[in-house]
C-alpha cells in the first residue's frame, strides 16, 4: 500500500470520512512511505449528470491511487477499480484518521464486490 | 448542526396530477422548521402556493452542445452523416445544428476537418435559493426541451442540505418529480422517508406499485395516502391493500374537495383555509411526523 | 408540417406542461370517436396507462435496442481515445482495456469512429418493449422502457417508427416539457394541449406553448374539469391564439368513470359527443391548414 485515496468533504486527517464515493466532495490522499497529504476535488464526480462513481474513480486512477477507503461503492465504481487493480476498502469510521488507523492495523477487509446499489 | 441530525421527507407520486404539490405545500405550513426544496424541477409548480422571495440565482449547466462556425465551415457534409440523432441539416452552402435534437455528444466536434465546430458547455436551467413563509426554498426550473438526468434534482436537494445545516433547521421537505425514472432516483436515495400520494384510479395503482418497487431498491421506507378518496372507494381499499402487501406504511386519507383550487387561487396551502381536505391533511402530518 | 408536404397520414400528439390534466383520458376517449381507423401510440414509456384502458391482451412484442459498444480486448491498445471522446461515461479506458457501461451510453456511435484499432464494434443492447395490438378501430402502439434503463427518447422514437403511414395516429405524450416530450412531438402535426383553469394549470401550460413555439408546431387547447375561469385561462388562449378545441366540464362523473378504467365517450352520450365533435375539429385543422401555425 502505497497511495491511499478516503472520501471526504473537508482537508485533513481529522475531517469526517464521507460514506459516498461517487459524489464525495475530495479525496484525501494518503502516502504511507512519505507519510505525507494531498487534497483532489472530486469536481467530474460531483457534477456528473451520471456515472459519478466512474468519474471519481477514473479521477484517483489518475492520480495514482493503489487503494480506495469510504463508507459505500457502486458497481460501476467497483468495474472501474477492480479493472485498475485498486483495492476498496469499506469503512464506517466517522473520521479518515480513525479509517486509516484500522487500515494500518489490517481490521479492514478488501471488498470482492460493490456494496451498494449505484445511485445510492 | 450535523448531518446527522437532519431528516429530509420527499412527496412522490407515480403519476401527475394526485395532488403532490399541494399536500407538499400544506406539510411545509404544518411542520415547525423545515427547508423546503422543490425537485419537481421540469414543472415546477410549489412556487405558486409558496410564493418565495429570491435571493440567489444560478445557471445550471449540464453537458455541452455542438455548434457549427458558419464562416469556416467548407461544406464537406461528414458532421451530418455522422450525427446519430438527426440534428444536423443542410444550410445553404453549410450546415447547422438543431440546439433542441443535439444529443451533446461531441461526435461531430471530434470529426469535423475544418475544426468548425465549437462544444460549449450547456445551459440547462436555473436554481433559485429564496425566502418563503414557511422558511428557506430550494428550487428551480429546467430549460424548455433540456434533457432531464436527474441532476438538476440532486443540486437542489445537496443546496437545500447545506442551508439545513447553515441554519440548524432539521427537516428538508422534498416536492417530488413525477414518474420512475432518474429524476426521482435523484430525489429518493437516502432519504428519511418517502411519502407517495397517490389518487384511486387504475392508473394510480399501476403507477403506484412501480413507484414502491422503486423506492423497495434503494431501501427507502415509504408511506402511502390515498388523495380524492371519495372519487372512488373501492379501488382506494384495493390501493392500501396494495401498498401494505408492498411493505408500506398506510397514512390516512384525503377527500375530493373543491378547496384544493381554492387554495391555489389565494396561493395558499390548503391548510390555511378552512377546509375539509386541511383536517384531513392534519391528520395525515400527524401519522408522517410519528413515522420520521 | 404543411399538408402538400406530408407523405403520409397527419400525427396529432396529447401533451400538458403538468401530469394529472387528463392527457392520456382525452387521448383515449378523442381515439374512441375519432370516427374512422386510427392509431394510438402510447410514448410515456416510464408509466404506460393507455392499455390499462383498451385492455388489448392480444400484443405483439417487439424489443427495442440501442447501439452499444463491444470491445475485442486483444485489439485494444490502450489509447484512450474512446474514453477521451465518450460525453456519458459509456466507455472507460483504464490501464489497457476499455470498459464498457450499456445502460449510460446514447448510442452515438463515437467510440467505434474513433478507435484507431478497430477494437469496437456496436451490438444491440435491449432498452424497452414495444407492444402493437388492435382494440376495435384503434391500433395500439405502447412503448415500455426497460426497468433500470434511464435513456428514454430511444424508446419514444422506437414507438414512433412503428406508426403506419396510411393511417392517422394519436401520440399520448409524457408529461413535462423535457427530451421524453420533444421525442414524442418530432414529427407530429399537431399539438393539442390539456389543462386546467387551475393556476397549476395555466402556470404548465405556458410552459408547454413556450415549447411549442420552439418546436414550431400548430396547437389547440382542451379545458378539462373547466368551470368558473378564475385564473384568466381563456383570455390568455385567445391572446395566443391557441384555439380552444373542447371544454370537459367540472363533472364528477367523468372522474368516477375514469377511475374505473372505462373510457367516459363510451359510457355517457354527451361525452361521446363532445370528442366525436373534437374529432372533427382537429380534421378540419389539419385537412385544410395542414397544421401550419
Amino acid at each position: 500500500m502505497n497511495t491511499i485515496a478516503f472520501t471526504t468533504a473537508g482537508q485533513e486527517l481529522v475531517a469526517a470520512l464521507d460514506p459516498r464515493f461517487g459524489r464525495a466532495a475530495n479525496f484525501l490522499i494518503y502516502d504511507t512511505d512519505q507519510k505525507t497529504t494531498r487534497i483532489i476535488e472530486n469536481q467530474q464526480g460531483r457534477s456528473a449528470a451520471q456515472g459519478a462513481g466512474i468519474q471519481a474513480a477514473e479521477t484517483i486512477v489518475r492520480a495514482g491511487v493503489d487503494t480506495l477507503v469510504t463508507g459505500h461503492c457502486g458497481p460501476k465504481a467497483f468495474k472501474v477499480l477492480d479493472a485498475a487493480g485498486v483495492k476498496v476498502f469499506n469503512c464506517n469510521a466517522a473520521t479518515v484518521d480513525e479509517a486509516l488507523q484500522e487500515l494500518l492495523a489490517g481490521k479492514l477487509t478488501a471488498a470482492e464486490n460493490s456494496d451498494v446499489e449505484g445511485h445510492w | 448542526m450535523s448531518k446527522d441530525h437532519i431528516r429530509e421527507l420527499v412527496v412522490l407520486s407515480g403519476k401527475g396530477g394526485t395532488g403532490k404539490t399541494s399536500v407538499t405545500a400544506s406539510f411545509a405550513l404544518l411542520a415547525k422548521k423545515a427547508v423546503l426544496a422543490d425537485c419537481d424541477v421540469d414543472a415546477a409548480d410549489l412556487h405558486l402556493l409558496l410564493t418565495p422571495m429570491v435571493e440567489q440565482r444560478h445557471a445550471f449547466m449540464s453537458g455541452h452542445e455542438a455548434v457549427i462556425r458558419q464562416h469556416d465551415c467548407t461544406g464537406c457534409g461528414i458532421c451530418m452523416d455522422s450525427c446519430r440523432f438527426d440534428a444536423i441539416r443542410r444550410e445553404d452552402i453549410s450546415y447547422r445544428i438543431d440546439p433542441v435534437a443535439c444529443e451533446g455528444c461531441g461526435v461531430c466536434y471530434r470529426l469535423c476537418p475544418a475544426k468548425a465546430i465549437d462544444f460549449p458547455d450547456r445551459v440547462c436551467g436555473e436554481w433559485m435559493v429564496s425566502g418563503t413563509r414557511c422558511g428557506p426554498m430550494v428550487h428551480a426550473q429546467l430549460g424548455v426541451a433540456a434533457e432531464n438526468s436527474g441532476k438538476l434534482v440532486t443540486t437542489v436537494r445537496e443546496q437545500a442540505w447545506a442551508v439545513a445545516v447553515d441554519k440548524r433547521i432539521p427537516l428538508i421537505i422534498s416536492d417530488g418529480p413525477p414518474g420512475i425514472g432518474c429524476p426521482v432516483i435523484a430525489s429518493l436515495s437516502g432519504v428519511s422517508l418517502a411519502v407517495v400520494i397517490t389518487e384511486p384510479t387504475v392508473s394510480g395503482l399501476h403507477d403506484l406499485q412501480r413507484l414502491l418497487a422503486l423506492a423497495r431498491h434503494f431501501s427507502v421506507p415509504t408511506a402511502v395516502c390515498v388523495n380524492k378518496w371519495d372519487i372512488n372507494p373501492q379501488q382506494t381499499e384495493r390501493i392500501e391493500a396494495a401498498a401494505e402487501a408492498a411493505g408500506a406504511a398506510i397514512l390516512g386519507r384525503i377527500r375530493y374537495d373543491r378547496s384544493v383550487t381554492q387554495a391555489q387561487l389565494q396561493q395558499k396551502a390548503v391548510v390555511e383555509l378552512e377546509a375539509a381536505a386541511g383536517d384531513d391533511i392534519r391528520v395525515i402530518w400527524k401519522q408522517v411526523t410519528a413515522l420520521l | 408540417m404543411a399538408a402538400s408536404s406530408r407523405n403520409r397520414s397527419y400525427r396529432i400528439a396529447v401533451a400538458s406542461g403538468k401530469g394529472g390534466t387528463g392527457k392520456t383520458t382525452v387521448a383515449l376517449n378523442l381515439a374512441a370517436m375519432f370516427g374512422e381507423p386510427v392509431q394510438l401510440a402510447d410514448c410515456d414509456v416510464e408509466e404506460p396507462n393507455v392499455n390499462l384502458f383498451l385492455r388489448c391482451d392480444q400484443l405483439e412484442a417487439t424489443e427495442v435496442t440501442m447501439l452499444v459498444p463491444e470491445v475485442d480486448q486483444q485489439r485494444c491498445n490502450g489509447c484512450g481515445a474512446c474514453g477521451e471522446l465518450c460525453q456519458f461515461r459509456g466507455i472507460v479506458a483504464i490501464g489497457t482495456r476499455a470498459l464498457v457501461f450499456p445502460e449510460l451510453c446514447h448510442g452515438c456511435g463515437g467510440c467505434a469512429l474513433v478507435c484507431p484499432t478497430g477494437a469496437i464494434t456496436e451490438r444491440a443492447h435491449p432498452i424497452g418493449t414495444i407492444s402493437v395490438g388492435q382494440s376495435g378501430a384503434i391500433r395500439l402502439i405502447e412503448g415500455r422502457l426497460e426497468v433500470g434503463v434511464s435513456l428514454v427518447p430511444p424508446v419514444i422514437r422506437a414507438v414512433r417508427d412503428h406508426l403506419l403511414d396510411e393511417i392517422p395516429a394519436i401520440l399520448d405524450a409524457p408529461p413535462g416539457t423535457s427530451c421524453p416530450v420533444v421525442a414524442t412531438l418530432r414529427e407530429s402535426d399537431y399539438l393539442l394541449l390539456v389543462t386546467d383553469p387551475t393556476p397549476f394549470g395555466l402556470h404548465d401550460l405556458k410552459l408547454a406553448v413556450a415549447l411549442a413555439r420552439e418546436l414550431n408546431l400548430a396547437c389547440g387547447v382542451v379545458v378539462n374539469r373547466a368551470g368558473e375561469d378564475l385564473v384568466g385561462l381563456y383570455g390568455y388562449c385567445q391572446s395566443e391564439n391557441l384555439p380552444v378545441l373542447l371544454s370537459l366540464p367540472d363533472d364528477r362523473q367523468i372522474a368516477e368513470i375514469t377511475s374505473r378504467g372505462d373510457l367516459v365517450a363510451r359510457v355517457l352520450p354527451e361525452y361521446g359527443l363532445m370528442f366525436a365533435e373534437l374529432a372533427e375539429k382537429l380534421k378540419r385543422e389539419l385537412g385544410t391548414t395542414g397544421g401550419t401555425p
